[in-house]
């Protein structure tokens, strides 16, 4: 192992990991908003949207994200729509979780007693009161270990970004390989520098998970 | 209605190249998932007995796999184990054997958890009844592990062909690889081609994987 090129090359990895959690997140964030819309509609039944979002969710589940991203990156420009790397990674990520985040509140929605709707109901609140004061709190504390394991996907899945050219971390290491033959450093600093990113996020999910495991009604 | 460039595939062995793309990639995520299910029902029954070190063992082994990205470990194994060990690997044979332990860490988990979730009173009841315990098995407990195994592997299986688009990292030439390559010939003729071609790609993914998913999702309903 050699120190020195770690050192030297260490800021390198840094700041490609802050691209990975930086696109990461943006592209979390847009999957969870996409999720919710598309568990509110599945949930809600609504004609005609329901079946786009079930073909949605179909379409970016059964097909995988570097498929989407070629598409995306290569494919769109020749119909003139015209994206850069960063907007197609970010695109593809939240086109990707949208459909798995959907399907957590989805389930999380659908675990949620009809009697808690009716309750409510029955005391006065209107439509929008129960859904934002008793189902949707019952409903996300109930998908939050999806919804945890789905950030985790999602982050992990940030690893093929390189291919449409993002200097994320898995861009930096083969970079790296390449050009000096430091296979070992490389990959130890890659390794590490995942570790960094998704470790934390499992660790507080089960520390999350563990305290919301009795919020559901009734436990 | 502008040139999309789909003709491209209609030209010379073009869509044959291609699905020859698909089928290299489906018989590594078949060969792998073909080894990982036998090697998983191990790995996950063997989690359940009360050997802790046995369990501890396990349990590392499926947190390592797991928190990396598949990406990485098909680094690691490609760039990584040929440059520690000195041999040498394919592409192919790295992706394999990568695939494998992802697989066999998942399937594990599953199989544990499947077996977990069986009610103790079900092993409980079976041996008030007078059951020996190959009956136990045979009868109870095994027929309900599958209905909640099988959905749940069915859908790893869809998981490992999507996740096999990941080898062209590694300079295996699959679908994606020959897709470009296709773009890449034709680009002169026809430079719209990236948008046709990729699009079928997709299309042909999702005619892979849509049926066993489909299948899963059926399965678990019919189950519940």
């Amino acid at each position: 192992m050699n120190w020195e090129f770690i050192e030297k090359y260490l800021p390198m990895y840094r700041e490609a990991a802050v691209l990975t959690v930086v696109i990461g997140s943006i592209g979390i964030a847009f999957a969870i908003l996409i999720g919710l819309i598309c568990a509110m509609v599945l949930y809600h039944k609504v004609p005609v949207a329901k079946h786009i979002v079930n073909g949605y969710v179909e379409l970016s589940r059964n097909t995988p994200l570097l498929a989407q991203l070629f598409f995306l990156y290569y494919g769109f420009p020749k119909i003139g729509i015209n994206l850069n790397a960063e907007l197609c990674g970010v695109a593809g990520l939240a086109f990707l979780g949208g459909s798995y985040m959907s399907e957590a509140f989805r389930s999380g929605l659908e675990a949620v007693d009809k009697i808690q709707e009716e309750s409510a109901l029955s005391l006065g609140m209107t439509k929008y009161q129960v859904m934002k004061y008793v189902v949707l709190p019952e409903a996300i504390s109930i998908s939050i270990p999806a919804f945890i394991a789905n950030i985790i996907f999602l982050l992990k899945e940030t690893s093929v970004f390189s291919a449409i050219s993002l200097m994320d971390l898995m861009f930096t290491a083969k970079d790296l390989i390449g050009l000096y033959y430091k296979t070992t450093e490389s990959l130890f600093l890659l390794v590490i520098f995942y570790l960094l990113i998704i470790l934390p996020v499992s660790v507080i999910g089960s520390l999350v998970e563990r305290r919301l495991r009795y919020a559901g009604f009734g436990n | 209605m502008p040139d999309l460039g789909i003709d491209v595939l209609l030209k010379g062995s073009n869509m044959l190249r291609l699905l020859q793309g698909l089928w290299v990639a489906m018989k590594i995520s078949l060969v792998s998932i073909g080894i990982s299910i036998p090697l998983g029902l191990i790995v996950g029954t063997l989690m359940t007995t009360r050997f802790k070190s046995l369990k501890v063992i396990f349990r590392i082994y499926l947190e390592t796999i797991r928190i990396l990205p598949q990406l990485v470990l098909l680094f690691l194994v490609y760039f990584g184990s040929t440059r520690a060990l000195g041999w040498n690997l394919s592409g192919e044979m790295a992706s394999i054997i990568v695939f494998t332990l992802w697989g066999t860490a998942e399937m594990g988990d599953l199989v544990r958890s499947a077996l977990v979730s069986i009610p103790k009173h079900q092993y409980e009841s079976s041996e008030a009844l007078g059951f020996t315990k190959g009956q136990m098995y045979y009868y109870i407990i095994i027929p309900q592990t599958i209905r909640r195994l099988l959905p749940l592997s069915i859908n790893l299986i869809t998981r490992m062909i999507k996740t096999t688009s990941l080898i062209l990292m590694i300079g295996v030439v699959e679908m994606l690889k020959v897709a470009q390559q296709i773009i890449e010939a034709n680009r002169m003729t026809s430079p719209n081609a990236a948008f046709g071609v990729f699009l079928v790609v997709f299309i042909l993914y999702f005619i892979v994987c849509w049926p066993f998913s489909t299948l899963a999702t059926h399965l678990e309903k019919k189950w519940r």
